[in-house]
């Protein structure tokens, strides 16, 4: 099952190494430190990429599995893999961390900022891979650290104010996850007198009606702020906002993906039941995210805050999808993951390079761009249009699956989502008309279209956009199994007759009410 | 020979308390003796040995410093007591070589024990001793008060600390309560040039002493309800009596509560730690939090968990009340210092709270837990407050927060060893600091109370907010990065509005014609839901804005998050620019600190299984 290469455990230290390397790299001119940490992460890009191709189709289980003991009393390892959800999610983060090592250079002190990218690199990686619940927690704690460096370090004006309120509403949700996995862990030590972290133990652990639901309420906490879903996303607009381009590329396409990963590997693997019982929750709060990121984008007049609302309203489609239960709407939520983190990430990097030539993102003042620019408009706009999801382009595919996945289960939260797609138009082509339409001011007409190196950077991303739109099968031929494995889960355990009192006191789902009027 | 003269002016009613408690000691002892047969204690020397090398180190250190005609080198008063502490150390893991085969044993006549536990309070205390050596050499040659007063008076608080690991009696806690906490009161007040320093050592002892007061008291009271003091009896006599009516007995324990409390600053009975943590001389500060800790939270352990065991239900919802106070008070208060040395005291309290969480756990891995994390805290606290001693500069003055503005500019290596050990006590990952506080919220959450392990998660959360805070400060430079040339001055309250006109003529259009600039330029970029989104971004706007109210308002936001910037230019410009000294002894010291935290915190299994050995061997 597991290949004799351990590719999960080299994709997190090699960038923790490049990190090291670039903090310890005092005396090397700048040029070349940004040069080396865009060969470190093309390097874990290039293992990512071979993990992938020999990844095995078809098989929904972890492939890649290295496990060692790390902390014996207390029952941690270190217990990493991969399976098809999270394999793309790594591959993702691979190919996004050297477009935004590449594209969204800083000019002030490089070196501390690629260590911190490098770092992230590395503590993203990890919470992919991680199946051990402390160094998931480790990891997914460890990526605060740089991003707060980031913001606070590169950012805009109100830079201290967004980075501490990232931190403090992150690091707030994250208590309620490891008191989480630690009572997970006792009662699972108390029910097998074993003590581990490791995920594919814990998933055997029975929690009674109420004790999963708070469990659940309290890992949905740290992954609901950090995804975020609305009402916890209060921090995010600021933060994509005052981050540096690359810092915004992360956050809201790598970063965020922790959490919605998080609900979707442990939330639904954990707690089947609750999560049963709690999806009509979840499902409103997407429903709501999507709605409210919409409007609230129509109403922006700063491009860069457009595309912070608009990353709250698809991050509301990826929960959509995952609460959905079926294969349809799971696999879109999980392409849409990918999809989204190339779309954003994209979308960011446009917005970053507009910024270092005119200085602002105000929409009234970036008229006619397209005329100096054709090819920065044409980048923006096809990127713009994945994110709309206009078919034939990645954001199409995703969005379907996970409207289809969720109108079989829950047709009137589909309904409403639905109407996200037309605000979506609405905002992102307005937002493009005023900015790169019309005739440029005296400013605006000499701004110099993309460099060569800038065209290098972009055109992955929008190859990768237009590849996934047209032909996502690969993709999604491992994906699926994956997420059959969890949806198989979830309806086992929350239809099991091993807890028929649980399934009849809650359950205002209507499959189990069907259960319990059949027993 | 001022130091006798110290100790007397400051131990006077504690010389005459000792005597006091002698005469009792004695008198127990023929108590003893009178309902056995007479037999002076077996003493089996390995137990106390690492006590004797210490205080007989201590003293022999004195001897030649006081006879001989010159004064002794600092070198070799450093040296010596370098040497001491490591034969003190090597001492100690022989018991624990010895106890992990041979077991436990008990020896002076019951009132001594060497466990595991005992053996890990005399290893970290002789290390903490061996790093403060390595510590205040520098302190002392730089502040100009060379002699052996420092290291002496150390070494003996080091043996009390043992001592209260040690102690399998009440009374010879005490004995190691008021060893290690008298030479603490006179390390204080060791340099004479501070004023602050004697006011911190003044505060310190009478604090201290009403809290040994109180500690007495809870002996005593203690002693009435059972009738005895020793340990061992106490676990016997409650687990098989019950008690009618025990109030005597709970308010004993709760007097020894309170007494442990104080030594630990545990609030409610902190109030002394911010003050004498600011006014001491730096490493003694360090060298205080590891010790006081250590000690205290030994012999508290060992009380409450195991002689006390059957009266959980009753302290444990106390101690669950000062843990939640505690962590909060620690790391709220921690948030509003502005003295680097304060606010480590505040982020003391906080970790104390956090060892108390073990306490409440009153299982075998909530001691466990507590005892990683006071053993490991200590080389984070050592290790911090050496870099505090270092930047405190002639004087140990220099703790303003501001004063730690960019230093990694100035010195990279030391902000970020300074660094690593901050986030280390904020409890980032692959740092001890994690694993300490991963152990005692595991425990209370083990031990169902679980609402305490949010509430200490919290905390953290608050405590890493002003470590980073330090550490951003640190690897931020001088001047505001996002504010590009040109309009710098506009929006810097410092200047004021005349030189913005000076700014407006020289560098003519505004930061659009300049691509180099740095990110920033947009004023309403972070702005919350657009609702200043109107503030001006160009200089022609300004002109237009300026003097309105609403420029005026800006600014102020702006100054709200550049105050500690302006202060730290200004402490820059005065003494705080200039790179300081470091010692070797200081590099070595820091170091150690510095490998055992991250070491361990990367490899955690010899150090998680020496804690959990060390509580499997607690003697019951």
């Amino acid at each position: 099952m597991s290949s004799s290469f351990p590719y999960v455990t080299v994709l997190v230290l090699l960038p923790a190494a490049g990190a090291l390397g670039a903090a310890a790299s005092a005396r090397v001119p700048r040029k070349l430190v940004e040069a080396g940490a865009v060969a470190v992460s093309l390097v874990t890009l290039g293992f990512a990429a071979a993990m992938t191709v020999a990844f095995k189709a078809g098989d929904g289980g972890f492939q890649f599995v290295s496990r060692h003991v790390w902390a014996q009393p207390l029952g941690i390892s270190w217990y990493v893999g991969v399976d098809g959800i999270s394999v793309f999610l790594v591959l993702m983060a691979t190919v996004l961390f050297p477009i935004a090592l590449a594209g969204a250079r800083t000019r002030e002190d490089p070196r501390a900022f690629v260590a911190w990218m490098l770092l992230l690199e590395s503590a993203c990686i990890g919470s992919f891979v991680s199946l051990d619940l402390i160094f998931f927690f480790l990891f997914f704690e460890v990526s605060l650290v740089p991003m707060y460096f980031i913001i606070s370090g590169w950012g805009f004006v109100r830079r201290a104010y967004a980075a501490v309120k990232f931190f403090v509403y992150t690091v707030a949700g994250s208590a309620f996850l490891l008191v989480g996995i630690l009572v997970v862990a006792f009662i699972h030590e108390s029910q097998t007198g074993v003590l581990t972290f490791a995920l594919p133990a814990l998933e055997r652990t029975h929690f009674s009606g109420t004790t999963g639901v708070l469990l659940f309420l309290a890992f949905t906490a740290a992954f609901a702020v950090k995804a975020p879903l609305f009402p916890f996303h209060t921090w995010s607009p600021d933060a994509y906002t005052e981050a540096p381009a690359g810092g915004s590329m992360i956050l809201a396409a790598v970063l965020a993906k922790l959490g919605t990963y998080g609900l979707l590997r442990f939330d639904l693997d954990l707690f089947p039941h609750a999560s049963k019982v709690l999806a009509p929750l979840l499902l409103t709060l997407a429903v709501i995210g999507v709605l409210y990121g919409a409007i609230v984008a129509c109403a922006q007049r700063d491009l860069k805050r457009v595309v912070a609302y608009s990353s709250l309203a698809q991050i509301g489609f990826i929960a959509l999808g995952v609460f959905a239960f079926t294969t349809q709407g799971l696999t879109g939520g999980v392409l849409l993951m990918v999809n989204h983190g190339l779309v954003t990430a994209g979308l960011f990097l446009l917005i970053g390079w507009i910024y270092e030539r005119r200085s602002t993102w105000q929409l009234s003042e970036l008229r006619g761009l397209q005329t100096p620019a054709p090819l920065l408009a044409a980048a923006f706009s096809v990127i713009m249009l994945a994110s709309i999801g206009v078919p034939g382009l990645n954001g199409f595919v995703s969005e379907f699956l996970v409207l289809l996945g969720s109108f079989l289960t829950h047709r009137w939260w589909a309904v409403a989502a639905t109407t996200g797609v037309v605000f979506a138009a609405i905002y992102l082509l307005w937002a493009f008309q005023q900015a790169f339409h019309g005739k440029p001011d005296p400013a605006t007409a000499t701004v110099a279209d993309l460099s060569w190196t800038e065209r290098v950077v972009v055109a992955p991303l929008v190859i990768l956009i237009v590849l996934l739109g047209v032909y996502p099968k690969p993709v999604l031929d491992r994906i699926t199994p994956s997420v059959n494995e969890v949806i198989a889960r979830v309806e086992l355990v929350s239809k099991a007759p091993a807890h028929p009192q649980v399934v009849v006191k809650h359950s205002p789902v209507a499959g189990s009410k069907r259960e319990g009027a059949a027993q | 020979m001022s130091f006798l003269g110290f100790l007397d002016g400051l131990g006077g009613p504690h010389v005459r308390d000792g005597v006091i408690h002698l005469v009792v000691v004695l008198a127990s002892v023929h108590a003893l003796a009178a309902v056995t047969a007479i037999h002076v204690p077996h003493i089996r020397y390995l137990a106390i040995l690492p006590e004797i090398v210490m205080l007989g180190g201590a003293v022999l250190l004195l001897g030649v410093a006081s006879l001989s005609d010159r004064p002794v080198r600092m070198s070799v008063t450093t040296v010596g007591t370098v040497v001491i502490s490591g034969a003190s150390m090597g001492l100690a893991w022989w018991q624990w070589a010895d106890v992990r085969q041979h077991g436990p044993f008990t020896t002076v006549a019951g009132a001594v024990v060497t466990d595991g536990f005992s053996a890990l309070i005399a290893i970290l205390a002789s290390t903490a001793m061996l790093l403060t050596a390595l510590v205040g050499d520098g302190y002392l040659r730089r502040e100009g008060v060379e002699g052996p007063e420092f290291h002496v008076l150390a070494m003996v608080s080091a043996s009390g600390a043992m001592i209260m690991g040690q102690a399998n009696d009440l009374i010879v806690i005490f004995l190691g309560l008021e060893i290690m906490s008298i030479a603490l009161y006179v390390l204080a007040a060791l340099n004479p040039r501070r004023a602050t320093s004697g006011e911190a050592a003044l505060k310190y002892f009478v604090l201290g002493s009403f809290s040994s007061a109180i500690f007495v008291y809870g002996i005593a009271l203690t002693y009435g309800a059972t009738g005895g003091t020793n340990l061992a009896h106490l676990t016997s006599y409650l687990s098989t009596h019950a008690l009618s009516s025990n109030g005597v007995l709970l308010a004993g324990m709760g007097l020894l509560l309170v007494g442990f409390g104080f030594k630990v600053a545990a609030v409610p009975f902190h109030m002394w730690t911010p003050d004498v943590y600011q006014g001491a001389p730096s490493p003694v500060t360090g060298f205080m939090a590891a010790i006081a800790k250590a000690g205290g939270f030994a012999a508290l352990l060992r009380v409450f968990v195991s002689s006390f065991g059957t009266l959980r239900p009753d302290w444990r919802p106390i101690v669950y009340v000062i843990a939640i106070v505690t962590l909060v008070v620690g790391a709220g208060l921690a948030v509003v210092q502005r003295d680097v040395k304060r606010m480590l005291a505040y982020s003391s309290i906080n970790h104390a709270g956090f060892v108390l969480l073990g306490l409440q756990a009153a299982d075998a891995r909530g001691v466990s837990a507590a005892l990683y994390y006071v053993f490991t805290y200590s080389f984070m606290v050592i290790g911090s407050f050496a870099v505090v001693t270092l930047l405190g500069r002639s004087g140990d003055v220099g703790h303003d927060i501001a004063g730690y503005r960019a230093l990694a500019r100035r010195q990279p290596v030391l902000a970020l060893a300074f660094a690593v050990l901050l986030l280390a006590q904020a409890g980032v990952p692959f740092t001890t600091g994690f694993l300490a506080k991963l152990q005692v919220v595991a425990a209370v959450v083990d031990a169902h109370s679980a609402p305490l392990g949010f509430v200490a998660m919290g905390s953290a959360a608050i405590a890493a907010f002003f470590y980073l805070r330090v550490a951003v400060l640190m690897y931020t430079p001088r001047r505001p990065r996002w504010v590009p040339p040109g309009r710098e001055i506009v929006f810097d309250p410092i200047v004021g509005p005349q030189a913005s006109t000076a700014a407006r003529e020289g560098s003519g259009v505004s930061g659009q014609a300049e691509p180099e600039i740095a990110p920033g330029g947009s004023l309403d970029g972070g702005t919350a839901e657009g609702a200043v989104a109107t503030v001006p971004r160009t200089l022609a706007e300004l002109r237009l804005w300026s003097g309105s109210e609403r420029t005026v308002a800006v600014v102020e936001r702006l100054n709200a998050d550049l105050l500690i910037d302006r202060e730290a230019e200004a402490v820059e410009d005065g003494a705080g620019g200039r790179r300081v000294r470091v010692p070797p002894a200081a590099i070595v010291a820091i170091g150690i600190c510095i490998a055992v935290t991250v070491v361990f915190g990367i490899v955690p299994g010899p150090l998680v299984d020496f804690t959990h050995h060390s509580t499997l061997l607690l003697l019951r």
